[in-house]
């Protein structure tokens, strides 16, 4: 029985050494040269005595940023991946949450990197320790002492308290995950992956490990191609890519634009989409473009280590359905459980809650937020089994498939962003001279709508946010106001600004 | 041009699009702002910005990008 994700890259580096596994536009590194690097970076934590221990990686998107997630779990260390893209403010958070030693850099960011609070970290330079001799006997003791229940890495998603939560996840979810998603989607050796996901958070899990384990190969989109669609698709046609897991908006922003007009992709046979509703209208356009792809909806929380359902989109739908989540992926279960905490039944909604091995560790370094997510099991008291609430409402239809329904909170899915309202809120409350802020989300025109009292300007209060909150998180909108509308018991009225930002 | 300048400081109040013109190569403009720019430039100017113009050499500043909307205003 395999217990250790490394096994994927060691099996498939003897198979294939010679074949590309991940490239970008700069550079493409083969399964032999991963491996290599991979044993490296392991030796020199090793080396380094980091054992055990978050490992932050902080690098420019790149075939070497996933070599050094690999050589760290090959230290023994699980990574937590930082990026540029991150305001200043949320990567000191996160440093202040995990306490790495070390700071694994690139040239484009080292400079940056020494600008935080390292808490104790060390900078280190990605290039000055891919050259380290390989230390085969410490690796292969790290390697046997290896528990499939250790952690391999630390994601962060959105807090409402304005605190990102970080997301633990070990050896077993992620390769049971991988497992279960390569049989519904048929990933092989010959799958070419076009990545979209970033590499800091668990979307990208899909590609990154699939490749190890098939020895397929991940071409890294560049970012700015997703803003010109053209160019996009011809990106797909030249590198031959048949297998895309985008968030939704990257696909409507190709179909919506017209784009299929012009170029269609080649070679696509596999469509895997998620994160949030895709429009029947932009469904059906890319189902015209490209009728010989399978198209599957995912959805999945972070918590449950990346996707957790999945839905086989077959058929045409008419233009108000709603795509279904589907049903489990196999070993795993969804409870859908009402206020009481007894089961929803016949199209009762209930909220999704996750059971099994994709359930990860939890929060890293947050007890209390962990105990009030990852919960015993109300129908089993015979024994500890936790499970994952996820704040999901959903019901099953007449055929048993899962529809979502909405969320039991002020957590909205925006450009295949989860987000925390309150988390926008929590970080304009704390800029000097705002006295009150609400935000709303128009969901039809796509837009963070912010209101606000206080003495700055819209364009004062954008550039204070643009420090603190990831660009997908910064409001499309602020609106400055003398006052807040109020509810009859003080609270803000946010139903009132809802009306509002969607009556604009 | 003053509205198109209105649409651009919408998106983004922090910027002067007057004078900025590497809007895409210094990533000011995101693939949202694309999107959303050629929703609120079809609605304002009545255009319809094909797929064949979305290119970064239209976007990186208010003045390509308003040379762009003339144009397809022309041709309409």
């Amino acid at each position: 029985m395999q217990n250790h994700i490394l096994n994927y890259l060691y099996r498939t580096a003897a198979r294939l050494p010679d074949k590309t596994a991940y490239a970008d536009d700069a550079c493409a590194l083969t399964f032999g040269e991963v491996l290599r690097r991979t044993r490296s970076i392991g030796s020199f934590l090793h080396g380094a005595g980091v054992y055990k221990q978050p490992v932050a990686v902080f690098m420019r998107k790149s075939p070497m940023e996933i070599t050094a997630f690999l050589g760290v779990i090959a230290g023994g260390d699980f990574y937590v991946p930082l990026d540029e893209e991150m305001p200043d403010s949320r990567i000191q958070l996160i440093l202040e949450n995990v306490r790495t030693p070390i700071l694994l850099c690139d040239a484009a960011t080292a400079e940056k990197a020494r600008g935080f609070d390292l808490k104790g970290a060390r900078v280190v330079l990605y290039d000055d320790i891919i050259a380290t001799p390989a230390d085969d006997a410490a690796l292969d003791a790290i390697h046997r002492a290896a528990i499939d229940t250790d952690p391999i890495y630390i994601v962060f998603t959105s807090g409402s308290t304005g605190i990102p939560k970080g997301v633990a996840a070990c050896h077993r979810s992620v390769m049971d995950y991988i497992e279960q998603l390569s049989e519904v989607l048929a990933f092989g050796e010959d799958t070419v992956f076009g990545n979209q996901a970033p590499l800091y958070f668990d979307a990208c899990l899909k590609d990154v490990y699939s490749t190890l384990k098939f020895g397929a190969t991940t071409w890294l989109i560049p970012q700015r191609l997703f803003s010109f669609p053209i160019a996009l698709v011809e990106y797909l046609n030249a590198h031959k890519v048949n297998t895309i897991c985008w968030v939704v908006s990257a696909l409507t922003m190709v179909s919506a634009l017209g784009t299929f007009k012009t170029v269609k992709p080649q070679y696509l046979r596999t469509v895997a989409f998620g994160s949030e509703v895709f429009p029947i209208k932009q469904f059906r356009l890319w189902r015209e473009a490209v009728p010989g792809a399978a198209f599957t909806n995912l959805y999945g929380p972070t918590e449950g280590t990346g996707m957790c359902c999945y839905y086989r989109a077959d058929h045409d739908f008419a233009d108000d359905d709603v795509i279904p989540i589907g049903r489990p992926f196999a070993n795993r279960e969804v409870l859908l459980l009402k206020p009481d905490g007894t089961l929803a039944e016949n199209g009762e909604e209930g909220e999704i809650c996750i059971r099994g091995t994709a359930v990860t560790l939890g929060y890293y370094n947050d007890p209390e937020r962990t105990a009030q997510a990852f919960v015993q099991n109300p129908l089993n008291t015979a024994y500890p089994e936790l499970i994952y609430r996820t704040g999901d409402i959903g019901r099953r239809n007449a055929a048993g498939e899962l529809i979502f329904v909405s969320r039991r909170d002020h957590q909205i899915k925006h450009m295949g962003h989860r987000i925390e309202l309150g988390e926008i809120e929590a970080n304009v409350n704390m800029v000097e001279d705002v006295s009150m802020a609400a935000c709303v989300y128009d969901k039809a025109r796509q837009k963070i709508v912010l209101y606000y009292v206080g003495a700055l300007d819209e364009r004062a209060l954008t550039t204070a946010l643009k420090a603190k909150l990831p660009r997908y998180m910064l409001p499309n909108r602020c609106v400055r106001m003398e006052r807040l509308p109020l509810t009859a018991n003080g609270k803000i009225d946010r139903v009132t600004l809802k009306n509002m930002a969607e009556a604009k | 041009m003053e509205e198109l300048l209105h649409i651009l400081n919408e998106l983004h109040p922090d910027i002067d699009f007057t004078t900025q013109e590497h809007l895409i190569d210094d990533m000011i403009l995101d693939s949202f702002d694309i999107v959303t720019l050629i929703a609120e430039i079809g609605d304002t100017f009545d255009v319809t910005i094909t797929a064949d113009k979305i290119v970064p050499e239209n976007f990186n500043s208010a003045k390509a990008l308003y040379a762009l909307i003339q144009e397809m205003e022309d041709e309409a």
